[in-house]
């Protein structure tokens, strides 16, 4: 740590957050090829469309994680937004709510309970790490309390067939609009605008960034709603693609997206990272996860690789630095 | 005269500070166990308080264990994956060496543990890893390891020796074998971390690490150390898990690590380090599993188990900021009054 402190200044720290980015699109397009060429049917068009509907919560729920990553905070209360979300939905549509009405509520709800978290952590200044594992049982708790143990299934078709379909007669999933168009938003706001830059201004130095004039309370506190209407959002969409609205939709996914983040080059004690990376991390998540699924080896063995991945992601530059400095 | 006036009043203040943490869950515990009883006395009968204990027994082992890494300033999120391991580890020896000693047993679950936590200590310190990376890395690795390992198979109980289930309904003296481990294990970390010198190293590492090692605390081996606790004491629990439950799949424990949180938050240990007590954690794990028995008892529907638990995260540590607030306001006037 007082390592790290003293060195900032170094050129060579900067060089290695580029290389580390490089590095990580790097390796996931080789192993994109090298999943197309030796496993039979990843390359194939209808596998790109589960693979994008597979990667779809934890891509959209990335962007919000990592911009509150980089103010040195934390949301791992995301899956169970996500989760309150998918119940609130099915809840709403067995008292015969409209879906037009139902969807603009979750994404509400969403809001309300990003707010939740911003407050505990901003106005009472608590550390979000305990904050939002407690949100992550409340929130889950809540959704169990809404919904039971149940399923609702009936989801006008329209908008099921929307999620899992294709644009036209083409491989490309009707979701990957989602993304993309999120990604675009998310990219520009965190590295081409006023606010992007103090959202690493404050996980740099949340003092400096103080006397610097921002402020550092109201920019955590709207990056917790950005990050509850994401998840919120990420609910309506599992559940019309499952077309199922379960409380227990998107259980443990807060860890996988951490992960994703994380591996993509985002600095856990803030200040330090960038979107690319965070979505090449998501998609080398996603398709190694994919590869290796249909050369069946054991959804849970999965749980391997993407362990050693995290650690390895902040490892690796480690001791790599280390070996440099010697 | 004055050393006298300057000492007395900040010792007894601290005191009374850190009596009222715990004091504050003795007083809810005991609240919840008076209007469950009201509705329902048999919620005070043997074999309720019996199967509340033998269910604590295995949180507060966890989250005696996380209260050392805690206190530290660390966090072990691995210690679900890592009972599961040890509980599978066990459970297999136990079905080919039918006549292995349960002390053996409970030695070997340690074992398994401990090499996953010194591993955890040595990423965190020696690799330079945060602990919350680290340990959910290894949350996913021992976990798939186990998986791994076990397959789909599952240990029934008919399969493990029936020296060993006996063990998990033993008692001595009236108090359940498992409970007696239990409190071994706090007692033990308890004793060391008020009056021994590694234990109040470890508060000092938690407080300031930067302190800490000016200080010549060998921060390293401490951390490994308290890791290796933390890991050992989750084998631990996987064995009695084992002979709690007699079934184990390489399911076992899963999610177990944010109810160990839970615990020690709860029980007044501070997520940033340098205060808390084994204690406090222990007592947060009987506050937690005792709620999740009176729901129950109280026939409110079980669904609001885990919102309750998460509320009361919120409300135990937005109690300690406020303590904490107060405290600091209290110093400040002190100060100010003596300079």
């Amino acid at each position: 740590m007082s390592a790290e402190l003293t060195e900032p200044t170094r050129v060579g720290r900067l060089n290695n957050l580029a290389n580390w980015n490089v590095a990580i699109i790097a390796i996931t397009v080789l192993v994109l090829i090298i999943a197309a060429a030796s496993v039979d049917s990843f390359g194939t068009g209808q596998n790109f469309g589960f693979l994008v509907l597979d990667l779809l919560p934890i891509a959209l729920v990335a962007l919000p994680m990592t911009m509150v990553i980089v103010t040195g905070e934390i949301d791992l209360s995301v899956a169970s937004t996500l989760g309150l979300s998918s119940a609130f939905m099915g809840y709403l549509w067995n008292a015969n709510q409209p879906i037009e009405t139902i969807i603009p509520l979750c994404l509400l709800l969403g809001a309300v309970l990003g707010a939740v978290n911003g407050f505990f952590v901003t106005v009472l200044g608590l550390p979000s790490l305990a904050v939002t594992i407690g949100t992550l049982a409340l929130y889950r708790g809540l959704a169990f309390v809404v919904l039971g143990d149940g399923a609702v299934a009936d989801f006008p078709s329209v908008y099921t067939d929307w999620v899992t379909g294709t644009i036209g007669s083409t491989p490309i999933p009707n979701v990957l609009i989602v993304i993309v168009v999120l990604a675009a938003i998310f990219g520009v706001i965190l590295h081409a605008t006023p606010i992007g830059r103090a959202v690493f201004a404050v996980g740099a130095g949340e003092q400096a960034a103080r006397f610097a004039g921002i402020r550092p309370g109201r920019l955590k506190f709207w990056l917790y709603v950005a990050s509850g209407v994401i998840s919120g959002l990420a609910g309506v969409l599992w559940t019309l693609r499952y077309s199922s609205a379960r409380a227990d939709n998107g259980a443990g996914l807060e860890l996988a997206v951490v992960a994703a983040v994380l591996l993509g080059g985002v600095s856990i004690f803030g200040g330090k990272g960038a979107l690319p990376g965070v979505i090449a991390g998501v998609v080398l998540l996603g398709s190694l996860q994919n590869a290796l699924r249909l050369s069946d080896v054991s959804n849970e063995a999965l749980n391997v690789v993407t362990g050693v991945l995290l650690i390895a992601s902040v490892l690796g530059p480690n001791l790599a630095n280390r070996l440099r400095r010697t | 005269m004055t050393a006298v006036e300057l000492t007395a009043p900040k010792r007894s203040s601290l005191d009374f500070v850190l009596r009222a943490r715990e004091l504050g869950i003795i007083i809810a515990l005991a609240l919840l166990v008076a209007v469950t009883v009201i509705s329902n006395p048999r919620f005070l009968s043997g074999q309720s308080v019996r199967d509340i204990l033998l269910n604590t027994a295995i949180l507060a082992v966890l989250a005696v264990g996380q209260a050392v890494v805690v206190i530290t300033r660390n966090i072990d999120l691995s210690v679900g994956s890592v009972l599961g391991l040890s509980a599978f580890t066990v459970g297999t020896l136990l079905q080919n060496n039918p006549g292995l000693p349960v002390v053996l047993a409970l030695l070997i679950g340690a074992a398994v543990g401990g090499v996953c936590g010194v591993l955890n200590g040595v990423l965190v310190r020696y690799g330079k890893v945060p602990a919350l990376v680290v340990t959910l890395g290894t949350l996913y690795v021992v976990r798939g390891v186990t998986y791994f390992w076990a397959g789909g198979s599952q240990i029934n109980a008919d399969e493990l020796p029936p020296g060993f289930l006996s063990f998990g309904n033993a008692s001595l003296l009236g108090v359940p074998m498992l409970v007696l481990i239990a409190l071994v294990a706090l007692v033990v970390t308890a004793v060391v971390l008020r009056n021994y010198r590694v234990g109040r190293e470890l508060y000092a590492m938690g407080s300031s690490p930067q302190a800490a090692q000016l200080a010549g605390i060998p921060t390293g081996r401490r951390t490994v150390g308290a890791f290796l606790v933390s890991g050992a004491l989750a084998g631990v629990a996987g064995v009695l898990f084992a002979a709690r439950f007699g079934t184990i799949d390489a399911a076992a424990g899963t999610g177990m690590e944010l109810n160990v949180v839970a615990a020690v938050v709860v029980g007044g240990v501070a997520v940033f380090g340098g205060s808390g007590t084994v204690w406090g954690a222990a007592l947060g794990a009987l506050l937690l599993t005792t709620i999740g028995s009176a729901l129950a008892v109280l026939e409110i529907n079980q669904f609001w188990q885990q919102a309750i638990v998460g509320g009361l995260i919120l409300l135990a540590i937005g109690a300690d900021r406020l303590v904490a607030v107060r405290v600091a306001a209290g110093l400040k006037k002190r100060g100010s009054h003596v300079g």
